[in-house]
């Protein structure tokens, strides 16, 4: 079921895209396991949709290699149908209705299933009549998320196709795909700003920044990498000295850390006799403080909240 | 679900809290990865982790194309473990906050027959 020993789905190398003199990716190595749900996160302009793009040969690298299945994607009729790639500017023609985008979509993914797409287009409730230029956002991502989920694609990849969808409509998109993929495993690769959302719903999670693979580890195992701690400022200080801080603010004499890595047993037996108070790190907690960190290391403090007389 | 403790932990946890309260009895199918997957709106593999974690202690039993079940004398071994968990769980906590307000022992206990007395009255 978790696809632990099921192999790789996607391998890139050493892969570099640059754009004029912006360098979009540089340099980034990543596996992505099969039958795995991942979710890939980062910030705006962070390199996702690049990424995503080089991954389903929809875009060019300037440097390095990517392999779906052992195949370099790229004009490649073997592998090509093999891939879903659902983006949320994903463009249509003038005239398409629904039908006609779902019907392509039957004709391009083999694993297309009627049945399916029927259920979740009754769900969505997807306007029959409306051609798709003239939707509203949140049904033009309904097309989108049901192409993507009723392809049945080896590797589908999903880049916030979801953000145009009400939280009622994102809810029964995470509930379809659970159930889909408890069904018939396969790859999945989500792009998402409401991280909390998807914290759950993904096995592993890969961070990008600026370009840069920032994390790429199994979402359960990302609970030991940062903690949060609050308490009194002089006891804090006694605890964190020679730790990585990931956040710190203060207000009065209360203080809240974040420090990266799992606390040791000295640690902890400290943080009962200093009365300290720890706190879970979420995910999209350690991600804010991650980015955060790495972009604007000074910034981090200047935005505290520094109420100490 | 809460963020304190892990998730696949709070899912083994539940199914213990529904084998200890007689809601899933022994020798009876206990939730699929599935089940529980859509249920809780989590990654199979999350759910299948906390099953095998109740699989590693005996509690549930696989049965090859069946599912899993709830070991014999699943409830009383639950029981068990708990009661040993007691004192950490429970005491050492509500002793480090009497010490900490200036509580002295003997009158936590003499709180303690005080609960114990009324809750008894309600029952």
């Amino acid at each position: 079921m978790s696809g632990n020993t099921a192999g790789t789905a996607i391998q890139v190398r050493g892969l570099t895209r640059r754009y004029g003199s912006t360098t979009a990716l540089d340099d980034v190595t990543v596996a992505f396991e099969k039958d795995v749900i991942h979710g890939l996160l980062g910030r705006n302009g962070a390199g996702k949709t690049t990424l995503m793009s080089i991954m389903t040969a929809q875009a060019w690298p300037s440097e390095g290699e990517v392999k779906v299945f052992g195949q370099t994607p790229h004009e490649n009729e073997q592998v090509l149908p093999k891939i879903c790639f659902v983006r949320e500017d994903q463009k249509y023609p003038d005239d398409a209705l629904a039908k006609h985008a779902f019907k392509a979509a039957a004709d391009a993914f083999a694993n297309w299933n009627w049945d399916f797409a029927n259920r979740l287009i009754a769900d969505f409730r997807v306007p029959e009549k409306t051609k798709i230029k003239k939707m509203s956002r949140g049904q033009k991502s309904a097309v989108a998320v049901i192409i993507g989920l009723a392809s049945r694609a080896e590797v589908t990849f999903f880049d916030e196709p979801y953000m145009g969808l009400d939280a009622v409509a994102r809810q029964l998109f995470y509930d379809r795909l659970l159930e889909d993929y408890s069904e018939h495993p396969r790859t999945f690769v989500l792009s998402s700003h409401l991280i909390d959302e998807i914290a759950h719903l993904i096995e592993n999670v890969v961070v990008i920044d600026g370009g840069r693979i920032l994390l790429d580890e199994p979402v359960e195992q990302l609970r030991d990498r940062a903690v949060t701690l609050v308490g009194r400022a002089d006891a804090m200080a006694e605890l964190i000295t020679g730790r990585e801080v990931l956040h710190h603010e203060t207000m009065g004499r209360i203080a809240r850390t974040t420090v990266l890595g799992a606390l040791t047993e000295a640690e902890q037996q400290l943080v009962r006799e200093l009365d300290l108070e720890l706190q879970p790190v979420s995910l999209q907690q350690l991600i804010v403080r991650l980015t955060t960190k790495r972009n604007h290391n000074d910034a981090v403090y200047a935005t505290d909240m520094e109420v100490q007389s | 679900m809460d963020e304190g403790r892990p998730l696949f932990v709070q899912i083994a946890e539940e199914i213990e809290s529904s084998v200890l309260d007689g809601s899933l009895q022994e020798g009876e199918r206990a939730p699929s990865t599935n089940e529980l997957a859509a249920f809780h709106r989590i990654n199979p593999a999350t759910a299948a982790k906390g099953i095998n974690l109740l699989v590693d202690r005996g509690i549930l039993i696989k049965r090859r194309g069946l599912g899993m079940f709830v070991a014999e004398r699943a409830a009383e071994r639950l029981r068990a473990e708990r009661r040993q968990r007691f004192a950490d769980h429970y005491l050492t906590p509500m002793l480090a906050e009497a010490r900490h307000i200036g509580l002295q022992v003997e009158t936590v206990i003499e709180l303690l027959r005080e609960r114990a007395q009324q809750s008894t009255d309600h029952e």
